[in-house]
């Protein structure tokens, strides 16, 4: 019905009294997901309270999972801990940590990187807008909403979508949802040059989960991921897939925005990775606005039905 | 962000990667002492400009060549005069070039061979690479592509940190011995301390050369250094160069906005990179040319808006105006406040398509209808992307 996560699953917040934090978890909250510890060092005892809700407070992320079972980690503690957040919730031996934070140091990153090898965490992000598994009530209420993605614009079904890109993932979600397409879930993986979960990963995923008829993949100049995972769909995934790539227009070595949205040479530019795409069998968005009808396209050339 | 050749280096020798004697001068009164401190006999005067292709740039009056070999300091100092002041145009900096600001005078090292060597992050394994080169002093793509046998590269672990053996590895692929071995090793060890300690993006030496007395020097230095590990490095927030960077980037930054001027006419202000990019891409898409990137990020206030606008409206090129809006958790109403806000604050002229959608966006529409603003409202991205490369046609 969804990977990684399900409505149901429990989630911790690191970085639950702050304002950044505290927000997002009220939305989480409103939206129906099962939010049931907090983290914040030194205020373990607390209570985090909103409409109804109470939420525990931890000194650390081993003693909330081990009281609440929560099994995920939504992180959204400032760039000079987060790396140390990150490896708590690998030592706590929680499922998943997904990291929402911006500005972590890349030095920090392929530290952490390697210190989760042989580590049964998986980590999302960092500098991502999280994940959401759509529920089945009004506006997607009842889903499991970590980070910081709207949640009421989605809506329950079986598309995948996977991007580096918080907003690019709203535009897709926000048209396959206009059209009446729901989608089994949707992860930001992040716009950093080091992050823990790739496109191949979330690819591969999606590919096994029988509830996911069919992907869209949102990429960026910069790096080869997408090329990676596009050589992987063409050779292993029979499911119908859309594809965008930003950036076509950034000029060369300027970082737009994301720390990995760089042109470095001839093999990561959008019309680079385009061309991959389209080698791949992947139907290529001709603009942002053609994403959902993108993968219309893909669907219907291999008679799948998306809703 | 990024520093001069002449910071590199002074970094260089802090970290013992040795480099030619070296001093810069932002005077000619200043040239003088700078010479004084280097001995009698050729030197080199180099352009200190944040760009490459400085050897084969050219200056806005007609001099040839952001670097220059003379065989004496008299020499230096005169051709350092044509410099200082001068604007140099090389492939890198486009058509407007850089005003040189600082030169750089150092002793011209004789070379015996030319090596490429530098650091920086593989993305596909998330591990620090050294890559390195016989092939010196020309364009690494280049090598790269024509014979890429000719580079060799080393991952480095960074749970154990770079190895002897890897060290050895490197030495022999560049064909190293004696002497020369024995410099190179402990300079790469000291190159890549210099990397790790201080956070760098990269770090690059083209050419890294070696000298008949068996020396092995960088003679040329590119750093550049993660902008999200500044906050630990307040020595190297130190040698930021202000006048390297365009005035309403510096500008945009102070508003926790991030911006790019690029050359064409439309102006975007969007939420988000992603979506900021492929704004650009659409309104080139539809026959357009973007005159920036401008991401306001994902909870911009009212002021941020404005002072968006002021930025956008501050590049002479721009003859229009697309806004980008999809607000998930942002309030598209704030979003149209702002804009109204600044409209009237700024008393835009220049047409200006809004395209807003996503949390509260009829209260949005609503709030720009009621302005009595006259704009044009998109309502997909193709849609206000269309609509504002006609205006401005």
């Amino acid at each position: 019905m969804s990977i990684l996560i399900t409505p149901t699953t429990k989630i911790l917040i690191q970085g639950i009294t702050g304002e950044f934090g505290a927000r997002h978890t009220r939305l989480s909250l409103d939206y129906g997901t099962q939010v049931v510890a907090g983290v914040t060092p030194g205020k373990g005892g607390q209570v985090f309270e909103h409409a109804g809700h109470k939420v525990p407070i931890f000194n650390s992320v081993a003693d909330a999972a081990k009281a609440t079972g929560a099994s995920v980690s939504a992180i959204f503690v400032p760039p000079p801990f987060a790396a140390d957040a990150i490896l708590e919730c690998a030592d706590a031996g929680l499922d998943l940590a997904v990291a929402i934070t911006e500005g972590i140091p890349i030095k920090d990153m392929v530290r952490v990187k390697r210190a989760m090898q042989g580590k049964k965490t998986r980590l999302v992000g960092p500098n991502c807008p999280g994940m959401v598994c759509p529920g089945p009530g009004k506006d997607s209420h009842g889903g499991c909403r970590i980070g910081i993605a709207p949640g009421y614009i989605n809506k329950q079904g079986h598309v995948g979508v996977v991007s580096r890109s918080g907003t690019l993932t709203y535009e897709a979600v926000f048209q396959l949802t206009s059209l009446g397409i729901g989608q089994s879930t949707t992860v930001g993986i992040g716009g950093d040059p080091v992050n823990g979960t790739s496109h191949l990963d979330v690819i591969k995923l999606f590919n096994a989960d029988p509830d996911t008829h069919g992907i869209i993949m949102i990429g960026e100049i910069g790096g080869n991921a997408e090329v990676e995972a596009a050589r992987w769909i063409k050779a292993n995934c029979k499911k119908p897939v859309a594809g965008f790539i930003a950036g076509a227009t950034a000029p060369a070595g300027r970082r737009m925005g994301h720390a990995g949205a760089i042109v470095g040479g001839a093999e990561d530019t959008a019309a680079a990775k385009i061309a991959v795409f389209k080698e791949c069998g992947i139907e290529v968005a001709v603009t942002p606005s053609d994403m959902a009808d993108a993968l219309l396209r893909a669907a219907k050339a291999k008679g799948v039905k998306l809703s | 962000m990024n520093i001069h050749e002449y910071q590199a280096k002074a970094l260089f020798e802090k970290y013992g990667v040795p480099v030619p004697k070296g001093a810069a001068a932002t005077t000619p009164e200043d040239f003088v002492t700078a010479l004084a401190q280097l001995p009698e006999g050729p030197t080199m005067v180099k352009s200190q400009i944040h760009a490459g292709g400085r050897g084969k740039g050219t200056f806005t009056d007609g001099f040839k060549g952001g670097v220059k070999f003379c065989k004496t300091k008299q020499e230096a100092k005169d051709l350092a005069g044509k410099m200082l002041g001068n604007t140099l145009v090389t492939l890198q900096t486009g058509p407007a070039g850089r005003k040189v600001q600082t030169v750089y005078f150092t002793v011209a090292s004789s070379i015996k061979k030319e090596y490429y060597l530098a650091i920086l992050l593989d993305r596909a394994t998330s591990m620090p690479v050294i890559v390195a080169s016989t092939e010196g002093g020309v364009e690494i793509e280049k090598v790269a592509h024509e014979t890429p046998e000719k580079i060799t590269k080393v991952l480095v672990d960074p749970a154990y940190g770079l190895a002897d053996y890897q060290v050895r590895e490197l030495i022999f692929k560049l064909g190293f011995t004696g002497a020369e071995a024995k410099n190179a090793g402990k300079l790469i060890r000291n190159l890549y301390n210099c990397f790790w300690d201080t956070d760098a993006a990269m770090v690059e030496v083209n050419p890294l050369i070696t000298t008949p007395e068996g020396e092995v020097l960088a003679l040329d230095a590119k750093v550049s250094f993660d902008d999200n590990a500044l906050y630990r490095h307040p020595d190297i927030v130190a040698l930021r160069d202000l006048n390297e960077e365009d005035p309403k980037e510096i500008e945009a930054s102070k508003h926790a906005l991030n911006y790019i001027a690029l050359d064409g006419n439309i102006a975007c202000l969007v939420n988000g990179a992603g979506l900021a990019m492929s704004t650009m891409d659409i309104i080139k898409h539809f026959g357009g040319t973007p005159a920036n990137f401008l991401d306001v990020g994902g909870g911009a206030s009212k002021e941020q808006v404005v002072a968006a606008f002021k930025i956008i409206l501050g590049d002479k090129n721009v003859k229009g105006i697309l806004v980008n809006i999809f607000g998930g958790i942002m309030d598209c109403n704030v979003i149209a406040q702002g804009i109204v806000e600044a409209v009237k604050e700024v008393g835009l002229k220049l047409p200006l398509v809004v395209r807003l959608e996503g949390n509260n966006v009829t209260a949005g529409k609503a709030t720009l209808a009621a302005s009595g603003l006259t704009l044009t409202s998109g309502d997909t991205m193709a849609d206000a992307a269309q609509k504002i490369v006609k205006l401005v046609a």
